[in-house]
């Protein structure tokens, strides 16, 4: 590697971008699902869902049916999302009080969640509200209750942090979201599937190699490609 | 006869006392009943346990309310929010307590607390630092933690429209705590945007039955939160201020 790369390494785009990853988990979240999406990257997963896929989206402050941001003349500060930013209602949607919001969350009616992450374990243990950090203020939000009720968790995540270490690790090592919740990881660099025997990476973003994967995971890796 | 309407936040909040529970609807500015946390902070009941998803935002609202040092305890899912000062200031220095509670248990623990239900078990928060020191047991294969119902003795409440019996129509996602809250307290306040006449509402959309609310004020322009946090407003506003403008 020249200098000149090497100084610019980590500007260069390698694997897949932010739009790439949710375009990517986009194409698993199935026609006719009910599907909540987390604050960040996975909120852009609504943008990527294929033609054809009707999908109903779910706000935990109690909106089924949540549509696009609002224009100017829409917006209005009772309708709001999760990440409290103004959203509207799609024709045919429900507003419901934060008990039956919850319990649709965690009586199993929802089916997809997608989240991002701190940290994900071998097992699909995810640690996501906490680096644990005694001087900061905890918040949980409804993160708990996503991970312990929803059907499958799909998890977005840059595969390692700013400074290069491996977010995919044997043991979270802060506090943990739920133990055993992750269904599969879309990284940067790889699809990953949370299974009995291990992390099995099933598909690779483009120019990505397995070893280079490999590399970067702190678990070692079922070859599933 | 039957008329829960009354005159004012001022004489609604009046019976709160020092050391009181109160459950505070909103999530975030939807929702929040920044009337009657005004007048509870004209009021001056001090030592108050709040129970809200957040801890407000600016200073104004519920923010205001705890910069005022009437909070001693919140129990809270989120308490670190866009434009939330006052809180994280007063945690860090040790003047207020936090009881840090998953959303859905936090909105269960109240609909339990409503219906009379004083303890449930939910899979969520187990294996966390959330669960340790509650009680768990194993259903059918799985790990449940035992969660207690929460009640108050107010809850303070927005709605959009309300009757003299005190049922209650709510706009949009501003409805999010405030149905199962208004069945968690003893007394529910409620500032709704609209009186209506018996019977405009239609029974079939009747959100909050009026068995739950105790008292209701009519606030037809009710302030919005952002807007005043944006416009830097202090409540209740600093006295150099009013004497500066009693000056002109």
């Amino acid at each position: 590697m020249s200098q000149a790369t090497s100084s610019t390494a980590n500007t260069v785009q390698v694997g897949w971008n932010r739009e790439e990853m949710a375009q990517r988990c986009a194409q698993d979240i199935e026609d006719g699902s009910y599907v909540n999406l987390g604050i960040g990257i996975p909120e852009k997963v609504a943008q990527y869902v294929p033609q054809g896929r009707e999908v109903i989206y779910h706000t935990e402050n109690g909106l089924l049916g949540m549509g696009t941001a609002p224009s100017s003349e829409e917006l209005d500060p009772d309708l709001i999302n999760a990440g409290k930013k103004p959203v509207t209602a799609i024709s045919g949607a429900s507003y419901f009080h934060h008990g039956d919001s919850f319990a649709m969350i965690r009586g199993n009616h929802i089916d997809v969640c997608v989240l991002g992450a701190m940290q994900v374990s071998a097992k699909g243990d995810l640690a996501n509200w906490s680096t644990g950090a005694p001087d900061a203020i905890p918040a949980v939000g409804g993160a708990m209750d996503l991970v312990a009720g929803v059907k499958t968790i799909y998890i977005i995540t840059q595969h390692t942090t700013k400074t290069g270490a491996a977010k995919i690790l044997p043991e979270c090592t802060f506090p943990l979201t739920g133990q055993g919740v992750v269904s599969r990881i879309y990284s940067d660099l790889a699809v990953i599937d949370v299974t009995g025997d291990g992390l099995a990476l099933i598909e690779l973003a483009p120019g990505i190699s397995f070893d280079y994967v490999q590399e970067r995971t702190g678990v070692e890796l079922i070859n599933a490609l | 006869m039957i008329d829960k309407r009354v005159a004012s936040c001022a004489s609604a909040v009046a019976k709160i006392k020092d050391g009181d529970t109160v459950m505070i609807g909103g999530f975030g500015e939807a929702g929040s009943p920044i009337e009657l946390i005004h007048a509870l902070i004209d009021h001056g009941a001090t030592n108050l346990t709040v129970i809200n998803n957040n801890t407000g935002s600016g200073r104004v609202g519920l923010a205001a309310l705890i910069e005022n040092g009437r909070v001693a305890k919140m129990i809270c899912s989120y308490p670190r929010t866009a434009n939330s000062l006052v809180f994280p200031e007063l945690y860090r220095s040790g003047k207020i307590e936090l009881e840090l509670v998953p959303q859905g248990t936090l909105a269960e623990r109240i609909r339990a607390g409503g219906a009379g239900v004083p303890a449930f078990f939910t899979k969520t928060s187990v294996g966390t630092p959330l669960a340790d020191g509650k009680e768990q047991r194993n259903f059918d294969g799985e790990d449940y933690v035992m969660e207690r119902g929460l009640k108050a003795d107010f809850a303070l409440i927005k709605a959009k429209q309300a009757d003299r019996y005190g049922n209650l129509v709510f706009n949009k996602t501003a409805r999010n705590f405030a149905p199962i809250m208004a069945m968690a307290a003893a007394t529910t306040l409620v500032q709704a945007n609209e009186m209506v006449e018996l019977g405009d509402i239609d029974p079939e959309n009747v959100v909050t039955p009026g068995i739950f609310v105790n008292e209701v004020i009519e606030v037809s322009n009710p302030q919005q939160e952002s807007k005043l946090v944006k416009e830097g407003v202090i409540y209740p506003a600093p006295v150099e201020l009013i004497t500066n403008q009693g000056d002109k």
